[in-house]
């Protein structure tokens, strides 16, 4: 039982620490703000619950299981919140999405 | 594994740091700022369980919260009158005249 739930970790860990370093790339190679926004907002949350699930796994005690249930909780709520109101801002300040990428070199 | 996942969140973070001193807007910058911040939280957590010391998940649960006001602040004041021009690409500015 300890090795499943450790390879169960494991995974979990790999997968978040890819889909964080997916959300990386994207941030620096993608051409646009809505675009970046598209790789941060959507890594964010899914990395973020991969990896706290993984150090759940390895909790001992239930006090820190609940304390990471709780960052995961915020996490889930606070970061979808934030990707809004920031596109609403930027939407409402004027900055137009990149529409057609053949027109534009940057990429 | 814990390190392994710790040193690829080190290095999303100075990703995040290039965007945001590269980025050409004002909204780049805060989008990666808000990155670096929950990427804080996660390295906070996993660091407490590198050491052995898994108190730190309340400085983690402190940090998100701090991370979400932040936010939200900033974004607020940019609705100001005096960001309304700062905060446009230089190309669409050129397009718009």
């Amino acid at each position: 039982m300890d090795t499943v739930i450790s390879v169960a970790s494991l995974l979990c860990l790999l997968l978040g620490s890819f889909l964080c370093l997916s959300g990386g790339v994207g941030i620096l190679r993608f051409p646009d703000f809505y675009t970046r926004m598209h790789a941060v907002g959507v890594t964010d949350t899914l990395a973020s619950a991969m990896i706290l699930m993984g150090l759940m796994l390895q909790g001992a005690e239930a006090n820190v299981v609940i304390k990471l249930i709780i960052i995961l909780l915020m996490t889930l709520f606070i970061n979808p919140t934030a990707s809004y109101a920031l596109a609403k801002a930027a939407m409402y300040s004027g900055l137009k999405p990149l529409l057609n990428m053949q027109k534009s070199k940057r990429g | 594994m814990l390190i392994a996942a710790s040193v690829a969140i080190l290095i999303v973070m100075g990703m995040a740091i290039i965007r945001a001193v590269v980025g050409p807007t004002l909204y780049d910058r805060i989008l990666a700022v808000n990155m670096f911040g929950t990427k804080t939280v996660l390295l906070i957590a996993l660091l407490g369980f590198v050491m052995g010391r898994p108190e730190f998940l309340d400085i983690a649960i402190v940090y998100a919260l701090i991370n979400f006001i932040s936010v939200i602040a900033v974004l607020h004041f940019s609705d100001s009158i005096y960001f309304k021009h700062d905060t446009q690409d230089k190309k669409t500015v050129k397009k718009e005249e």
